[in-house]
């Protein structure tokens, strides 16, 4: 309805009186504004290009570096697993203490496995692994001691270290020994690369927001005249900024494709690389590539950014632009 | 249908454009506006469509005050205003057409209803068979015409024309009024800004002059004048 003619019926109310039906006509408008932007931005190839390669670039990075972090963090869980808790037995513990703490330590629920090491069965090891040989029979009496090798069926260090202590308290148990350390150390770094990933991330994609809303910000100059024609017969601000909109996600999208590809084409490269890394492994562990969630999330970023970029743009610029 | 009461309007830097103009344009009215260059002829229609605001003064279309439009309703009073500007102010990457088409978009129009539109303004200003050309393609008169099919496709009951025959020569100017007479003759309310003093006598319609921002007169053209 016009605001200076009261009868004057305007725009689609006048030929389409349903509700549905201007939904229907505002979808086309959208639609068909969409697409005029992809156009838009055919006809500027070059620009278009270096601008998508730019936000595909600073996606690429923090997307490589989280598909990083999954990987590494999947090889200490499967190690997780794994870890084994020596118990070195006092001197004065006979054989039959022994198997009594074995049988007593088998009963235990959170222990999955225990294997004995004897005295002599380790002194035969270490006379066939050192090389000493024949020397350490000069040696009267065996120094060392029973072992038990115990395996926990907890599956996370804390939970171990946990187990662990309560084993140095066995009777008979001189000595209780964790191999975590260096699986702590393992996922502090993976937390430090962690954290690292996301404060790149942030910035690179604060970079890619100014980056979208310059390359806008030069489209509304670009198309200055335009806009005043626009703004002349009746447009408002918003009709006015949601081509540029369009133009911001659809580089997004962009964007995030080429991220995507950019990190297919690096794991491909890699291909021999990894597998080599992995079965080193014995296939505990297969390099995991982005999934279908982690794409499409790479896509909605992207057109977020876009979305961001260009309205931070179009909110400062067209407003800017009148008439004279 | 547009009134004006008592309006200045100064320029930053003190310059007075507009001196305590008052006129009123009656509906269906069809009138010229006319003085030497920088008399504040432009100025005057800057007020009515809102892309300047008086500095002292009541500018009134259809008894409603345009210093209660905000600026978020600017653009919906200007879908009221066909507007057709010396320069003709054509979208130069678009068709004709598309041009024309331009306030139906904005007001959401799609498809055939749209076209059909189009089709009628640009046939009332004969320049049918042009309508897949782009504006470069076209002559000055022409694309004159394009313009005033976009300013009248949406059929808005007020008419503003600033210098529409500037660029062309007597023929293709007179051409140009025959088309404002017809819509005038169609019930629409036209204000023309012209300096064309001789087209404008030959026309007989009612005159307002403007010097330094002041009107000077208002009324038929006298006899004498004429005469020059
Ligand atoms: N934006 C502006 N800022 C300052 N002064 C202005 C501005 N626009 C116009 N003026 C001044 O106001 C006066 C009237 O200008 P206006 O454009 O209304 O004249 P005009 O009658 O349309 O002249 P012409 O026939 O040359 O188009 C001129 O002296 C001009 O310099
Ligand atoms: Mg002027």
């Amino acid at each position: 309805m016009s605001i200076l003619f009261g009868g004057r019926a305007t725009g689609a109310e006048s030929f389409n009186p349903t509700f549905a039906g201007r939904i229907w006509m505002a979808v086309l408008t959208n639609l068909r504004q969409s697409i005029s932007s992809l156009g838009e931005l055919w006809r500027t190839p070059l620009w278009t290009l270096i601008t998508v390669a730019v936000l595909g670039v600073s996606m690429t990075f923090p997307a490589t570096l989280h598909l990083l972090v999954k990987n590494v963090q999947q090889v200490s869980n499967s190690y997780d697993k794994s870890f084994e808790i020596s118990l070195f037995l006092q001197n004065t513990a006979t054989e039959t203490d022994v198997a009594t703490l074995s049988t007593l330590l088998q009963g235990n629920p959170e222990v999955a496995e225990v294997k004995l090491i004897s005295k002599d069965a380790a002194m035969q090891e270490f006379k066939q692994e050192s090389g000493f040989g024949e020397a350490l029979d000069f040696i009267e009496q065996n120094p060392l001691p029973h072992v038990l090798l115990v395996t926990p069926k907890v599956n996370t260090p804390a939970a171990a270290q946990q187990l662990q202590e309560n084993l140095a308290k066995e009777r008979f148990v001189e000595l209780a020994k964790l191999d975590i350390s260096w699986l702590e150390r393992l996922a502090a770094l993976v937390n430090l690369v962690q954290q690292a990933v996301y404060a790149i991330a942030v910035l690179l994609l604060a970079g890619a927001i100014l980056v979208i809303g310059n390359t806008i910000r030069l489209l509304i100059m670009d198309k200055k005249s335009e806009i005043e024609v626009m703004k002349l017969v009746g447009a408002t601000d918003g009709f006015i900024q949601r081509p540029f909109l369009y133009t911001g996600i659809w580089l997004g999208l962009f964007a995030g494709i080429l991220a995507f590809l950019v990190i297919e084409l690096m794991l491909w490269w890699l291909e021999g690389a990894l597998a080599r890394v992995t079965s080193l492994y014995q296939s505990q562990f297969h390099f995991a590539a982005l999934t279908f969630g982690e794409f499409s999330s790479l896509l909605l970023i992207g057109i977020t950014l876009g979305f961001i970029g260009s309205y931070l743009a179009v909110r400062s610029h067209i407003r800017a632009i009148e008439p004279a | 249908m547009l009134r004006f009461e008592q309006v200045s309007k100064g320029y930053p830097g003190g310059f007075v454009a507009l001196d305590r103009v008052s006129f009123e344009l009656g509906k269906g009215e069809m009138a010229f506006l006319t003085g030497h260059s920088g008399a504040g002829k432009s100025t005057l229609l800057k007020l009515v469509s809102l892309i300047e605001r008086p500095s002292a003064g009541r500018v009134i279309i259809n008894g409603i005050d345009l210093s209660t439009i905000t600026s978020r309703q600017i653009p919906y009073v200007r879908r009221d205003i066909g507007m057709i500007f010396q320069d003709h102010r054509l979208l130069k990457t678009h068709t004709v057409f598309d041009n024309v088409a331009l306030p139906l978009v904005i007001e959401g129009f799609t498809g055939r209803d749209m076209a059909r539109r189009v089709h009628a303004a640009l046939d009332q200003v004969g320049l049918l068979d042009k309508a897949r050309c782009l504006p470069e393609t076209l002559s000055g008169g022409e694309a004159q015409r394009v313009g005033i099919a976009r300013a009248v496709v949406n059929k808005p009951p007020l008419l503003l024309a600033d210098e529409p025959t500037g660029n062309l020569d007597p023929d293709l100017s007179k051409d140009i009024m025959r088309v404002f007479e017809a819509f005038n003759q169609a019930g629409v309310s036209v204000l023309i800004a012209s300096h064309d003093l001789g087209l404008i006598a030959r026309m007989r319609y009612r005159m307002m002059t403007l010097k330094s921002g002041r009107m000077i007169h208002d009324g038929l053209m006298h006899k004498e004048e004429e005469a020059q």
